[in-house]
């Protein structure tokens, strides 16, 4: 019997999980990023390395992890590094090939937030902060982004620069130093965006089965550019949707 | 050799109001026991220095024992918020805090550079971001390759806390599992404090295992359980139900002050 339709973020978390197919190491922030890292372990690419910011360098979880450090992460990991240890020997020199990250604001150079929503000294809203992801984004070999996506979260400017994706353009990366190739693409429920090779600006290269540009350029804070002809997301398998339904349920 | 006292005993000797001090163990081997002995004995007007506050900061800050917050990330991993922190920071409840707020790889360095006794640490970091506006992080040049570096100052915190799993009657200190900043927290400090799981005639060999040696410590008290609800690899877990419980017993404040009450402040051992 084939599993009932996939919702949008399973779909999300399967498109995620793909674009890790080829990839030998992935560095992974909490939440969806990680369940779609370890899913694809499961269906896509067995050897590939998972890293968590807490140490853990090829760590295997059977169970997704509540947070980056729980047990099961150390008992299977290749590797227990301290912190210094993880940032300045294996995320600096820019050893690791991708990093998968969320945030909550997103801006149309794929710089991301996660500082404060409103104003620093007197924030409506104070989110928890930097913690790895700005060296993470500016060192590993390319930053994957999973968000949400609406106009709360695609927003036409930041409230506060945590982490520099394209900065204000083309160049920027390379004048501010920072080594790794940044966002190749922000993974949301409704599509894919990926920036533009001139311009550094996402476009939406990339539509979830059933979801319209018009209603993907509704849902973001800016004006989304759209790429010629859209690639549409292939349906989930059978095989994708289960695994992805037996890990949730462990 | 290290010390080997009471807990309770262990805090009134080191800790004292206003200082700077470092409960440190990132997700694993947090000091919470300790960090509730503090409570108990009314500490005020505290530095606090942690790279992930996690729910122990966040009771700290709610208790009002905080004058100033160090840190790189403040939410509940996984979970959420930490709505005493936010509280703190976005109204000033129950008193307002002062901030410093860095990356992880910045209060690494920080730490590493406070062990080494070296004024300061050199990274790749915090380039184009807002945050090198907010903190304090220097750009210089490297004085080898031209280079543009960031410059993070070394943290030397009054008092270094950390959870560990086993030390002997030394007070030599045996940590395995995730290492966080354990030692560097240790070793940059002007005082330290490990509790432990437990204390053994003999420490033995583990593979992995990080040891600190009892010379280097002040004072180490025994804590059986006193990570939980985080964990001490081998001994104990991570009580992920309780992190997802906080997020409903501290979003209110009084029931946040009815459950510290009960939990922490009138149940010595308790959680």
């Amino acid at each position: 019997m084939s599993p009932s339709a996939a919702s949008t973020d399973e779909i999300q978390t399967i498109v995620a999980a793909r674009f890790l197919a080829d990839t030998r190491t992935v560095f992974i922030g909490v939440g969806r990023p990680s369940t779609a890292a370890i899913l694809a372990r499961m269906v896509h690419n067995p050897s590939l390395v998972l890293i968590y910011e807490s140490g853990t360098i090829g760590a295997k979880p059977f169970h997704i992890p509540l947070s980056i450090g729980d047990g099961e992460l150390a008992e299977t990991a290749d590797a227990v590094v301290s912190v210094p240890e993880m940032f300045n020997y294996w995320i600096g020199p820019g050893r690791v090939d991708v990093a998968f990250l969320g945030a909550a604001q997103v801006d149309r150079y794929a710089n991301l937030n996660s500082t404060v929503i409103g104003d620093y000294e007197h924030p409506k809203t104070r989110l928890p902060g930097a913690g790895g992801a700005p060296e993470i984004a500016s060192n590993c070999g390319e930053v994957i982004v999973v968000a949400a996506h609406n106009r709360r979260t695609l927003v036409e400017k930041l409230d506060f620069v945590t982490t520099v994706g394209h900065g204000d353009g083309p160049g920027s990366r390379e004048a501010l130093g920072l080594r790794g190739r940044g966002p190749t693409a922000v993974i949301t429920d409704l599509g894919v965006l990926e920036p533009d090779p001139q311009t550094k600006q996402l476009r939406l290269t990339q539509l979830h089965e059933g979801v319209s540009a018009e209603q993907v350029r509704e849902a973001t804070g800016w004006d989304l550019a759209v790429a010629d002809e859209p690639r549409i997301t292939q349906a989930p398998s059978d095989q994708e949707l289960e695994a992805l339904r037996e890990l949730l349920a462990r | 050799m290290a010390e080997i006292l009471e807990l309770s005993q262990a805090v009134a000797e080191l800790v004292h109001d206003g200082d700077s001090v470092a409960l440190e163990g990132f997700t694993h081997l947090i000091p919470f026991a300790a960090g509730h002995e503090l409570l108990r004995q009314g500490r005020r007007d505290l530095e606090l220095i942690r790279m992930t506050p996690d729910l122990l900061y966040d009771q700290m800050i709610g208790m009002g024992a905080a004058r100033r917050l160090v840190f790189s990330y403040g939410g509940n991993p996984g979970v959420g918020s930490l709505h005493r922190f936010r509280d703190a920071i976005e109204n000033g409840w129950p008193h307002a805090i002062e901030i410093e707020e860095h990356s992880h790889a910045g209060m690494a360095n920080r730490y590493a550079a406070g062990a080494a006794d070296l004024p300061f640490a050199v990274l790749r970091g915090y380039a184009g971001t807002d945050l090198a506006a907010r903190t304090a992080v220097r750009f210089i040049e490297c004085p080898f390759t031209g280079e543009r570096l960031a410059a993070v100052a070394a943290l030397r915190p009054d008092v270094a806390i950390v959870h560990a799993q086993e030390a002997d009657r030394e007070g030599n200190v045996s940590l395995w599992g995730i290492p966080g900043v354990q030692k560097e927290a240790i070793l940059a400090s002007r005082r330290s404090l490990v509790t432990v799981e437990r204390i053994v005639d003999r420490i033995e060999p583990r593979p992995g295992a990080l040891t600190v040696p009892g010379w280097a410590i002040d004072v180490v008290a025994a804590a059986p359980g006193g990570s939980q609800p985080s964990y001490s690899q081998g001994v104990t877990e991570r009580d992920n139900d309780f992190y997802r419980r906080w997020d409903e017993i501290s979003r209110d404040r009084e029931r946040f002050a009815e459950w510290m009450e009960e939990n922490v402040i009138a149940s010595v051992g308790a959680r």
